[in-house]
């Protein structure tokens, strides 16, 4: 990467840039002109409902976590469909027939995944 | 500036705050904290990959890694139930074997990496070989088999996470 490519990336730099001094600034702000007034509903977790017991720590059940990575395992596979997408013309059937192979041999984990009953969240 | 170029000032930079923030995921007393420093170490690493001319890798990077995996750690941070009276105690005899080992790791990264002729590149070249569109180009045709190999690791990874997370597989 030389020096004009770098310039390229200067409008990427400012959005960072933006990003967070955005979230400095309403922070400091927020500190700076809400008014402070303590009270012991205010600071309640909940204004309704039923009161908080204990605390956050209660783990829950691994159906959840299996979920998501089962999420990221997809996600990686949409990745690896990016390259195909921006060069689907130059590689013609080809790239169709490899992305098909590479799609099928998941679908069968899909396929799998349903009729082991994984995605089912809700038993 | 001190006859640095602008790469090199912003290589200097990402790295070190790349080191902090890795240093701070070891160091910070809350895994919370240490999973959004990791976030953090990430950003910088991906920048890093920017300076090498690996573009879509740092974009990969930050969509997968600081979006999908640090989720799935705070998820398994919840899952973990670190309660303060069950929290694993750990004694000087962990932190020495942990040292030992850490620092052996350490020890053979950089005897491999001393010897590599990869380091004596220069990398800051003009190639635009990381954009999407060139290694598109390269992974359908030259690294075929590979890449039609990933399927079936993400296919092995499925069938291990439900082996590993379902109770009764009927």
């Amino acid at each position: 990467m030389n020096n004009s490519t770098l310039i390229q990336y200067l409008p990427i730099a400012i959005m960072f840039l933006i990003a967070v001094a955005f979230v400095v600034v309403t922070m400091v702000a927020s500190h700076l002109l809400g008014p402070k007034k303590y009270s012991k509903v205010k600071y309640n977790v909940f204004e309704c409902g039923v009161h908080s017991e204990g605390n956050a720590r209660n783990p829950f059940a691994v159906k959840y976590f299996l979920t998501a990575l089962l999420f990221v395992l997809f996600d990686v596979e949409v990745i690896f469909m990016y390259p195909w997408a921006t060069n689907f013309k130059e590689l013609g059937l080809f790239g169709v027939i490899e992305v098909l192979t590479f799609s099928l041999l998941l679908l069968v984990g899909l396929y799998y995944l349903l009729k082991k009953d994984v995605l089912n969240i809700r038993d | 500036m001190l006859g640095l170029s602008v790469h090199q000032w912003l290589f200097g930079i990402l790295s070190f705050l790349a080191v902090l923030f890795s240093l701070m995921v070891v160091f910070s007393r809350s895994p919370i904290n240490s999973v959004l420093y990791l976030i953090m170490s990430f950003f910088s690493i991906s920048g890093i990959y920017l300076l090498l001319d690996a573009q879509f890798l740092a974009v990969v990077n930050i969509v997968v890694y600081a979006g999908a995996i640090m989720v799935l750690f705070l998820f398994v941070i919840m899952l973990m139930n670190l309660n303060h009276d069950t929290e694993p105690q750990r004694t000087v005899l962990t932190k020495i074997i942990a040292g030992i080992i850490g620092g052996m790791l350490l020890l053979v990264l950089t005897s491999v990496l001393k010897g590599s002729s990869a380091l004596n590149k220069s990398f800051y070249g003009t190639s635009e070989v990381g954009l999407i569109k060139n290694l598109g180009n390269v992974l359908f045709t030259e690294f075929l088999f590979p890449f039609e190999i990933v399927s079936v690791l993400l296919l092995a990874a499925m069938v291990g996470a439900v082996m590993m997370g379902k109770k009764n597989i009927n």
